[in-house]
């Protein structure tokens, strides 16, 4: 092989070709392949799609809102859609269209929130588990098996309600309850992992404890924890909305999708729009959230597929 | 001095009613440079010697020495540049997200090595395979190519033990040819000491000068080569395994049919 | 040889994805009569796909087609599913490797063989478990009464292959398709395994066909054996004159295979050759 035929390469040849040269072609070529395989699964695509709209939303809220979300207009409430008002108004005359495009934020910052909270506990003591077993994982296990026997919302309940209602105790109380499905995953992960030979490899090579787990079991118990967050992020959506639609959660006068509909319910036999629209908004996006998280798991997880 | 030192060796696996012997007084002793074999059935606990040997064991009792050295008294990581292992499972035993590099250069960092990269380049041709797979990932590879990887690995740290765990027997029989070939020269290259577990015994007369036939965690007799091949066993044991590797015997059928 | 069994001309399975067509059997020709046949050869050189290819146990992406593929006077692929079943149930049976995963783990092994039994034959429960009984007893297990009531897991690899040919054998089938049927038990227990589906072939007169990667076992067990490289089959012999081969494949397989008692100090290495997997001539 010389490097006048290398220079020839087409970016596509260079990205699926088998002589690969260094550490960068090689991971450019896993995920070249990783994408081939996720864009032949239409749904998670839309999936994809819709989260793309709902990040570009938040980024450009005040470009994209006809009007100030919290601005009031008693003498235009409760106005039907229309070309002044897209999806209308609520019964403070504020323009719902640009309460939802506001709203995507508080939604976005709630799932990012619980998720980067929830992600590294979960892990943490799932892999702690599993590896070292004995005690640690008895002590550890029952005290996730506590915490998983509450019911999520009823928990959130009761931590709003000691911490006092708003936006950054329902982050922590759906943390609270979101945590323990990861760990019991990354616990079966490890201790599926833990007994293979690759690890005993690495023992004998030197390798300690925290070396293993984050260098060999880590790297595999992630993907499937990727996607068990991201199916779960349509739950935290519910579970924010359920909180707001509670009053515990975002207060008022934030454009929070849960509290949006929360407020509307009252109009709702004569104004249709004030509940259905950012009811809308809270299915259409952890719809897809779920269907990403399915065609993740297609070509993340090594047990599925390829 | 023998190379490998094997006293006494027992171990119990398991709690309370469940728990059961494994080993049971394991005695045997390799010469350096030389090449040991361990032969017998499945549960006869020949793998576990390897794994005692290595440390990947540790509640066991007696004793067991490398280059005249106790496991008792050696640090983990000096224990590590003296003994490697090769797995059964080319499949199973390279991590599926780690990169031939990494593999190779993981024991290398950890052992706090300066030129990496030349060692993996070395190592890589040494066992045959060259820097064109230096950069892929294990699923790329065919069977014989991994094992070819977990050689290198097992070598990386230049040790003078390679414990060898039926390495050759998920492979085809050329490929089997290719990696035994290949254990032959770098025993010669390096002056390695082997201790091969395997259930073939054909494997076993190929590699090794000396062998001890295992049966349910014991040693039931300990032979060289030339008196296995020319019927200085004197266990019925071993003379029936020389019996059933060698062919589809009707008569040996027959008489373990008879003597049970 | 006997009046074959099974007589199958120029077989090709062709497996169709949307990237490429794999042939990945090629113009395979053979027949078995009341004897023990081997299709040996490495792995990925397309042995078992014939054997699942005979019953049709392929994935719907294969495409089977053949000249011929007779059995008993059946043409196999013109039969209707349901007819085919009834082929794979009562007339051809299957060893795979490994019995643990054909057996129901949550049901006793015993129970198992007196369902197979009631299966085929209109009898109370109480004779079909006389009848299994007696059926654990022929494949050499010696104490069926014990055995009976153990769940798969308690059983080990050979006991568990005993039992699978137990059952297996209810229907009387007339042939036995075997894939590496004794490559996960030890020498002594395979040897044991081995003679009992002898004595079947011997004294019952079933038609055996044994998929194996192991030359040396298939060279004393069998009386022919077909060589297969690449998805064809590159020479057949006679078992015993395996030593003889004349295509370069055999030869290189057979030698570099370790032998005990034959010092080498290395061993032989095939040079695979382009030219093996060329297109060998049809049988008509």
């Amino acid at each position: 092989m010389t490097v006048d035929t290398r220079q020839n390469l087409t970016l596509r040849q260079w990205m699926t070709t088998e002589e690969v040269t260094n550490g960068r072609q090689a991971f450019v070529q896993k995920v070249y392949w990783g994408a081939v395989g996720f864009l032949q699964n239409p749904l998670a695509l839309i999936g994809l799609a819709v989260i793309v709209v709902l990040l570009l939303v938040a980024a450009f809220a005040p470009l994209i809102a006809t009007h100030d979300p919290l601005a009031q207009d008693l003498g235009a409430a409760l106005q039907p859609p229309s070309a002044a008002h897209y999806f209308g108004t609520d019964e403070l005359g504020r323009d719902i269209f640009s309460r939802i495009v506001f709203g995507s934020r508080i939604t976005l910052y709630i799932v990012m929130l619980v998720s980067v909270i929830v992600g590294p506990i979960g892990m943490a003591v799932g892999m702690t588990a599993g590896y070292f077993g004995g005690w640690t994982d008895k002590v550890l296990m029952r005290v996730t098996d506590i915490f998983l026997s509450f019911p999520s919302l009823v928990l959130a309940l009761a931590f709003a309600a000691a911490l006092g209602p708003g936006l950054e105790n329902a982050v922590i109380a759906i943390a609270l309850t979101a945590w323990p499905p990861i760990a019991r995953l990354a616990r079966a992960e490890t201790m599926t992992i833990r007994s293979s030979d690759f690890i005993a490899a690495a023992t004998l090579q030197g390798a300690g404890s925290i070396r293993i787990l984050r260098h060999y079991i880590f790297p595999l118990c992630l993907p499937s924890v990727i996607v068990r967050i991201t199916l779960n992020m349509a739950g935290i959506i519910l579970t924010a909305a359920g909180l707001g639609f509670l009053g515990l959660g975002a207060q008022p006068p934030a454009p929070e999708w849960g509290a949006m509909t929360s407020a509307g319910r009252r109009f709702m036999l004569d104004s249709w729009w004030v509940v259905t629209m950012p009811g809308s908004a809270i299915l259409i996006v952890s719809l897809a959230f779920n269907l990403f998280g399915d065609g993740l798991r297609d070509f993340l997880d090594p047990r599925h597929g390829r | 001095m023998s190379m490998i030192d094997v006293r006494k060796l027992s171990l119990d696996l398991g709690e309370g009613v469940r728990r059961r012997q494994i080993l049971n007084d394991i005695s045997l002793s390799v010469e350096a440079g030389d090449s040991f074999g361990l032969v017998g059935e499945s549960g006869s606990g020949k793998s576990t010697v390897l794994r005692c040997i290595a440390g990947l064991y540790r509640h066991w009792t007696g004793e067991i020495s490398i280059d005249g050295q106790t496991f008792a008294s050696a640090d983990r990581m000096g224990w590590c540049r003296k003994v490697q292992m090769v797995f059964q499972d080319p499949y199973g035993s390279l991590h599926p997200k780690h990169k031939i590099d990494t593999i190779l250069s993981e024991p290398l960092r950890i052992h706090g090595f300066k030129d990496i990269d030349r060692r993996v380049s070395q190592i890589l041709t040494q066992v045959g395979l060259g820097p064109r797979f230096r950069y892929r990932f294990p699923h790329q590879l065919s069977g014989g190519q991994r094992q070819r990887v977990a050689i290198a690995r097992a070598l990386i740290l230049e040790p003078k033990i390679l414990l060898l765990d039926e390495p050759t027997s998920a492979l085809d029989v050329s490929i089997q040819a290719e990696i035994l070939n290949l254990f032959s020269d770098l025993r010669e290259q390096l002056d390695l000491t082997y201790l091969l577990v395997s259930h073939d015994l054909a494997v076993i007369d190929h590699m090794c000068s000396n062998l001890a036939v295992m049966r349910s965690g014991s040693v039931v007799e300990s032979l060289s080569r030339e008196q296995m091949v020319h019927g200085g066993a004197t266990e019925r044991y071993t003379n029936t395994l020389l019996r059933a590797s060698e062919k589809y015997d009707r008569e040996l059928v027959d008489e373990l049919a008879a003597a049970s | 040889m006997t009046d074959p069994i099974l007589s199958v001309r120029n077989l090709n399975v062709t497996y169709l994805s949307s990237r490429a067509t794999l042939n990945a059997v090629r113009n395979v020709s053979f027949d078995i009569g009341r004897e023990k046949v081997a299709i040996v050869g490495e792995s990925g050189s397309g042995k078992s796909t014939v054997g699942r290819a005979v019953v049709r146990l392929l994935t719907p992406s294969a495409k089977i087609t053949a000249d011929r593929m007779d059995f008993e006077g059946k043409n196999l692929l013109s039969l209707s599913e349901r007819k085919m079943q009834d082929v794979r149930g009562r007339r051809i049976s299957m060893i795979l490797q490994d019995p643990k995963y054909s057996l129901n783990p949550v049901v006793t092994v015993g129970e198992q063989v007196t369902e197979a039994y009631r299966v085929h034959n209109k009898v109370p429960h109480k004779e079909a478990k006389e009848r299994a009984l007696a059926q654990l007893a022929s494949v050499q297990i010696r104490d069926p009464a014990h055995v009976y009531d153990l769940y798969p897991h308690e059983v080990s690899g050979g006991m568990g292959q005993r039992i699978m040919i137990a059952m297996m054998l209810i229907p009387e089938p007339s042939l036995i398709i075997a894939d590496e049927p004794t490559s996960a038990l030890d020498v002594t227990v395979k040897l044991q395994v081995l003679a009992i589906l002898d004595d079947l072939v011997r004294d019952r007169g079933i038609g055996l066909m044994f998929i194996s990667h192991d030359l040396n076992l298939v060279q004393s067990f069998c009386d022919r054996v077909l060589i297969m490289y690449a998805g064809q089959v590159v020479e057949e012999l006679r078992g015993d004159e395996l030593g003889d081969a004349k295509h370069d494949y055999t030869k290189g397989l057979l030698a570099s295979l370790p032998r005990i008692g034959d010092r080498r100090g290395r061993l032989s290495v095939l040079d695979r050759k382009d030219s093996w997997s060329m297109p060998v001539e049809k049988r008509p």
